[in-house]
């Protein structure tokens, strides 16, 4: 049986007031005890300045563009000064962000299936409009890349991040002990990210003169933020509902 | 000019030196390095994963042997650390396995068609499209799962399509063994051969059952734990291809010489000139522990090395891709299946068969390969692509209500 909901009572043994004894213990026997080497924790900060300084060209770099049309197109951006791989790089991260979330709500509809929604939370219709509103997020930036010239396929260096960055969010997802409200919790790390990123792409188009694509990544923008005010809106709601939710007192551990 | 493995001394043991900056290094890149610098640091972290797991076998053996193999095994752990901390920390699990798989394609590959013996060729052709599907399943996964696209880690060098469908490869354990070849007679290539395939198959193994239950999506734990199980198979055949025959510090002395052939192939094929130094540098500490073991191999068991080692190495591994080697051995070789030690057309296993019975007990609660990679069929850009381009971007910005 699948439980939905969370934070119940039970025997969680994680901290130092579980054991007593033990942990008076440990904690007189830590003070005693003296380090191996001076210092604190800037030593480590000072290895990783070090491994900075010789990290060489980074993650890696933007593939240059295949077509005739690309090139001829960057080389005006390059006239005008820009360095137009930045922009290559942030439409990959938007495309390949876009991309995962069609997985991520995927998810999310699983979770509805099985725990079944609460009172202001999502529905069906709603979680499989953002999925499609995601895909086709996708499929305007595979567009873009393509109109410039550049490789929609390739895994930019900012999509590399990015899929680094939120690697917990589809982790959460399909963890199969974690609810739908869990999963809104996840969504709303992917959503509130989505947004800024999505206004700092249409600054960085309109900034180097691309005003109908600007354009249209802002119709993009305007369903993102439906989406996080949705998805808030879900979450929030969500947590309330289980802190009204009577106590199971059947978990409730017998005190030590 | 292939190298003399008599007259080529290398670095002693002694002078095979170590600091952990030296040990963790700037890795490669994920996305601007060559798909084969992946596999060969997957490989050679396999080859020294083997080095050390035949040293500790050997040491539980034998207490002549127990200080030289000490000395020379903690140069082998050292030299792993130093090649698999080359992996860049963002690649991911998923993508490191794709990786796993690409290498075993491709390397197979390679050996079964340099391979001299046809028993032992067809056994890699076996085991190749094994692999070749493992590598399809993990891609459907890592598409379903992460929204990515399989081929930014495999950069169109290999098929990603169905191989011999992993459901089936499931055999008796009795199925998996292998008739060896005869130390006295096989061509020193075969050898090298089976010794380095056995060690990368079982780097494979142990990989998968180090990762597999760091996943959260269940058919990912149940998909991981399934392959685990073929790449188990895979270490029992390719590891029962070597004669029992051969003495302990004949064996030692192959592995050696196997070790020196692989850093010598991968030097060969490295188109990344820091990793190549490492290369460079390896092939020479292999060649030391090669020559300490035939010291050993002379003084304690009174044979010539030249005996049981080639003059020169062989041609290199071929780090490439094979696809119409592979495409020719799966439209020619999906359907057999073994029996025994022999290779059969599947009609010819009757139903009642231990591997058919053993089968359909472990997929008798569903196949996680077939799960992962239902109706799957890649395309650049991931599946998803498709279903975009057919949405269109008709809908960018449509309102919600
Ligand atoms: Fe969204
Ligand atoms: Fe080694
Ligand atoms: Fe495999
Ligand atoms: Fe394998
Ligand atoms: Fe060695």
């Amino acid at each position: 049986m699948s439980k939905d909901t969370v934070a119940d009572v039970g025997m969680n043994r994680t901290g130092i007031k579980t054991s007593p004894v033990d942990s008076k213990d440990i904690i007189a026997q830590a003070e005693k005890a003296r380090p191996s080497s001076p210092g604190d924790a800037q030593a480590i900060a000072d290895v990783r300045k070090q491994y900075m300084r010789e990290s060489g060209d980074g993650l890696g770099r933007v593939p240059p563009p295949s077509s005739l049309k690309g090139v001829a197109k960057t080389a005006v951006d390059m006239l005008k000064g820009g360095k137009p791989t930045v922009f290559i790089d942030k439409l990959g991260e938007r495309l390949a962000f876009e991309r995962s979330g069609v997985r991520l709500y995927e998810g999310a509809l699983s979770k509805l299936d099985v725990f079944g929604s609460w009172e202001g939370g999502p529905s069906r219709e709603l979680l499989t409009k953002i999925l499609d509103d995601e895909l086709s997020h996708f499929a305007l930036l595979m567009e873009a890349m393509e109109k410039l010239g550049a490789d929609p396929t390739a895994m930019t260096p900012s999509a590399d991040l990015t899929s680094v960055i939120s690697m917990g969010v589809p982790a959460a997802i399909s963890d199969a002990r974690t609810n739908l409200r869990q999963t809104m919790q996840a969504l709303l790390v992917a959503e509130l990210t989505d947004n800024a990123s999505w206004e700092v792409l249409i600054d960085l188009a309109r900034g180097l003169g691309h005003d109908s694509l600007a354009d249209r990544f802002q119709l993009a923008l305007d369903a993102e933020a439906e989406h996080l005010a949705l998805v808030k809106g879900w979450y929030a709601a969500g947590v309330s509902t289980e802190a009204r939710a009577p106590m199971d007192s059947a978990s409730m551990p017998a005190q030590p | 000019m292939a190298l003399d493995l008599f007259k080529e001394k290398g670095t002693p043991v002694e002078r095979q030196s170590f600091t952990w900056k030296d040990m963790v290094r700037r890795p490669y890149s994920k996305m601007d390095d060559d798909a084969f610098t992946r596999t060969r640091v997957i490989l050679m972290n396999g080859i020294e994963a083997d080095a050390l797991r035949m040293k500790h076998i050997f040491a539980r053996l034998n207490l002549e042997l127990r200080p030289h193999l000490a000395l020379v095994r903690r140069a082998e752990h050292h030299q792993q650390t130093l090649v698999n901390w080359l992996t860049p920390p963002d690649q991911k699990v998923i993508e490191t396995t794709l990786g796993f798989e690409q290498l075993a394609i491709e390397v197979t590959a390679s050996v079964a068609l340099h391979e001299p013996d046809p028993y032992l060729a067809q056994t890699y052709r076996f085991g190749m499209l094994e692999d070749f599907d493992h590598l399809y399943r993990y891609s459907a996964l890592y598409d379903r799962l992460e929204g990515q696209d399989p081929n930014n880690i495999t950069q169109s060098y290999t098929d990603i399509i169905p191989g011999r469908p992993t459901v089936v490869e499931h055999r008796h354990p009795l199925d998996d063994l292998r008739r060896p070849y005869d130390c006295k007679t096989a061509d020193p290539l075969s050898k090298l051969h089976a010794m380095t395939i056995t060690a990368s198959e079982f780097q494979t193994h142990d990989y998968y059952m180090t990762v597999g239950p760091t996943f959260t999506d269940p058919v990912a734990r149940q998909l991981y734990a399934e392959i685990a199980s073929i790449e188990e198979q895979h270490v029992t055949q390719y590891g029962s291809l070597m004669d029992p025959g051969e003495s302990l510090l004949e064996k030692w002395m192959l592995h050696e010489a196997m070790e020196v052939y692989n850093y010598y192939s991968c030097l060969a094929y490295e188109s990344n000139p820091r990793i190549k130094e490492i290369w460079q540098r390896f092939v020479d500490y292999e060649l030391g522990h090669l020559h300490y073991v035939m010291e050993l191999f002379k003084n304690l068991e009174k044979r010539d090395p030249a005996e049981v080692l080639p003059r020169t190495l062989p041609e290199p591994i071929a780090f490439k891709e094979h696809r119409e080697f592979v495409r020719k051995v799966l439209s020619q070789e999906v359907d057999m299946r073994s029996d025994g030690m022999d290779y059969v057309d599947k009609s010819q296993l009757p139903p009642d068969h231990r591997t058919l019975a053993y089968q359909a007990q472990l997929n008798s609660e569903g196949s996680p390969s077939e799960t992962a990679a239902a109706g799957y069929t890649w395309r650049p850009g991931t599946e998803l692509a498709a279903k975009a381009q057919r949405m269109g971007s008709v809908l960018e910005g449509r309102r919600l209500q």
